[in-house]
């Protein structure tokens, strides 16, 4: 099985850079806008998207990610809409690879059994389901490997050599290395602490590895793609798209421009990166 | 969802922390690790008879336990049926069942050489519990609480500050329990190096559940003990508050095989189950939240409602995953209380027993208000008396003042 993921990691690799992986919030501000900011990025420069599933109780992120979840909810989005968002933008790009990430709770309501299939036909490639650890697979990861989704899974500063093989064991696609202990948005890990972990993966996996957590500026995103195959930004997305909102926190005109304009500007910093980790 | 009837309702949960469907370990891979750390230290500790004996004796000389089981004299004639027992968890030192929890995960925490502990609190009796213990062993302690709550149990606000403990007012969702847990759950994963959890109750991911469960279980092996010597034979029903069951579980735990002991657990049905309500079991279903599966308040989408309750310790819309279990097995029947029936029962154990309960056990109270009467007079009820009301006196002072003006 060879997924979207598969074959951008492939084409990034023939030219020696990392890739530029994107979070946004599905239905952030509202479905409509959210929609255009996704269209909007791999324009930007996005090789891969990331798009997150609003939750009510996201224990993993910060502020700026509960916010945008919540913003999504009180603008009516569900599980639902958020797999028709991705069929919206399945119709004019077939190609960017979309990862779905959020909590488990929504995808268990609505049915693994039929969530797997109908996100596989929206043209979703693979999901990072932050709340099922190695330790619960037979719930969602091993359905969705089996529905041919890439199941990606996190691997942060406490998992050790020990464990990683349980935690590489069927993951698929790429590897997020969460890089600090924390949550979204908390401060950065020092580069060089970031090289010695990606390293310390990779002796144990030929996936590519993705740092993300706490990268905001072009220049920290240019950082850690000199140290991994890619970088992942979100919080600074979000809070571009927060301050382009009005008073009632509705979008405005400048909203989708917002987003795109940092994408375009932190993709930059990204793919001047030469390699060092292959 | 049929399952198979165990030969006992006491072997849960397995290996993998569940209890049927029921239980798990839901969480982020940062603390994955730990909790399996936490895991070994507890079943080391459980192993360890120096381990009991010394919790054996905190919980004699500074905890004050055993508590009393005491016959309600007077609100059993006033009732007219059953003849009602208070298991009195109210008399224990910080007020409430809680330290029992507290002390055992203390204790555990220090095994694991952990400096720093935290705690989510809603009605603030875990809270001050936690503040409680982290001041006699000299550890940081951190309270997460909502800022609703904050607000409508200021005295034990007060308390947890003159023990040392730092209070954060939570002030995202509905500013209760459940986003209390959240804050918790975040501050452990940017913690996790030196931070230990302290969970106030059954529910979170395993081993918390049958944890919280083992050390709160002496609640029920007196209560076995006192019923022998009192009465020289098992009591016929338990009854007891649910929000996330630690009170109510450690009762009914020990008795969960004794088939002819009747098992109640009472929900908190705020303004009434087709209203605002903290029901999870009559109003709920089946999901995932805050490190296990177990019966949830939720929309059709999965998003998690707020529960609502006039007792700030039953407002959280989930409930612990041995419970859920025992629901679906039958074994434990679930019934639940309003604001209004609590309210009543909080008033009525007030004036004919001279002991003000805390709203939370007030609806185990309502429910005995009703099922006593229908059972003949020598049938021997227990409930127990989780907590003491003076922290809710403020609260409940304000509402009947102003039904008089």
């Amino acid at each position: 099985m060879t997924t979207r993921i598969d074959t951008r990691f492939a084409e990034l690799k023939a030219e020696g850079r990392a890739a530029f992986v994107t979070f946004v919030m599905a239905g952030d501000p509202d479905p409509a806008t959210a929609l255009e900011i996704v269209k909007a990025l791999p324009k930007a420069g996005a090789d891969i998207i990331e798009i997150g599933m609003p939750f009510t109780d996201p224990m993993a992120d910060g502020p700026s990610i509960q916010a945008a979840g919540l913003r999504a909810l009180q603008a009516g989005m569900t599980l639902r809409k958020t797999l028709q968002l991705v069929r919206d933008f399945r119709s004019s790009d077939n190609k960017t690879p979309i990862v779905l990430m959020g909590y488990y709770n929504p995808i268990y309501i609505y049915g693994v059994d039929k969530f797997l299939p109908d996100a596989k036909a929206a043209g979703v490639d693979g999901l990072i389901i932050v709340d099922l650890p190695p330790e619960e697979d037979a719930e969602l990861c091993l359905p969705a490997i089996k529905a041919g989704l890439n199941f990606i899974r996190l691997a942060t500063p406490t998992t050790d050599d020990k464990r990683l093989p349980a935690v590489l064991a069927n993951t698929s696609g790429f590897v997020y290395y969460v890089s600090v202990t924390g949550i979204t948005g908390s401060a950065s890990a020092d580069s060089s602490v970031v090289s010695t972990a990606v390293a310390r993966i990779k002796r144990h996996t030929k996936l590519p590895v993705c740092v993300g957590f706490g990268i905001r500026t072009p220049e920290a995103a240019h950082d850690i793609a000199r140290h991994a195959n890619g970088a992942v930004v979100g919080t600074a997305l979000i809070d571009a798209l927060k301050g382009s909102l009005d008073a009632d926190g509705k979008a405005t005109a400048k909203t989708v421009g917002a987003v795109a304009e940092l994408a375009a500007a932190l993709a930059q910093g990204v793919h001047g990166a030469k390699q060092a980790a292959e | 969802m049929t399952q198979a009837i165990p030969n006992s309702y006491r072997s849960g949960p397995d290996d993998t922390g569940h209890f049927g469907i029921f239980g798990g370990r839901f969480v982020a891979e940062t603390l994955m690790p730990l909790i399996l750390d936490l895991q070994k230290a507890y079943e080391d500790a459980k192993a360890d008879p120096a381990f009991r004996k010394e919790m054996d004796g905190y919980l004699k000389a500074y905890v004050g336990r055993p508590s009393p089981l005491y016959f309600a004299e007077r609100l059993t004639e006033h009732l007219g049926g059953a003849k009602i027992y208070l298991k009195r968890e109210e008399l224990n030192h910080t007020g409430s069942h809680k330290v029992n929890n507290v002390l055992g995960q203390i204790m555990v925490a220090r095994r694991m050489g952990k400096k720093r502990i935290i705690a989510e609190t809603g009605a603030g009796q875990h809270g001050v519990a936690t503040a409680t213990l982290c001041a006699r062993f000299g550890l940081e302690c951190i309270v997460y609480m909502g800022a609703v709550d904050v607000e409508r149990q200021q005295p034990n606000v007060i308390r947890m500050e003159m023990l040392g403990a730092k209070v954060v007012p939570v002030q995202v969702g509905a500013r209760t329990l459940k986003d209390a847990m959240n804050e918790a759950m975040r501050d452990w994963v940017t913690n996790v190096h030196d931070t230990f959890y302290c969970i106030g109750t059954v529910a979170g991911p395993h081993p918390y559940p049958m944890m919280v469960r083992d050390f709160q279980s002496i609640i029920g092996e007196e209560t076995r003990v006192q019923m022998q010597e009192i009465e020289g034979r098992l009591p016929d029903s338990l009854i007891a508050c649910i929000g996330g069951g630690s009170n109510a579980m450690g009762l009914f735990h020990p008795f969960l095989d004794d088939p002819s002991v009747d098992i109640y657990g009472v929900e908190a049905a705020g303004h009434g189950l087709t209203n605002l309500h903290a029901a999870s079991i009559a109003g709920g279903r089946p999901g995932v939240l805050h490190g296990n599966r177990t019966y949830l308040l939720m929309d059709e989408d999965g998003q998690i409602q707020e529960g609502h309750s006039i007792s700030a310790g039953l407002d959280y819309p989930g409930i612990g995953p041995e419970h859920s279990w025992l629901h679906t097995i039958g074994r434990v029947k679930y019934l639940s209380a309003t604001d209004e029936e609590a309210l009543a029962a909080f008033q009525l154990l007030s004036k004919l027993e001279g002991i003000i309960p805390a709203l939370e056990p007030a609806h185990a109270l309502a429910k005995v208000s009703e099922l006593a009467p229908t059972l003949p007079k020598d049938h021997l009820m227990v409930v127990n008396l989780s907590g003491r009301g003076d922290k809710d006196v403020p609260q409940v002072g304000d509402i009947l003042k102003g039904r008089q003006s």
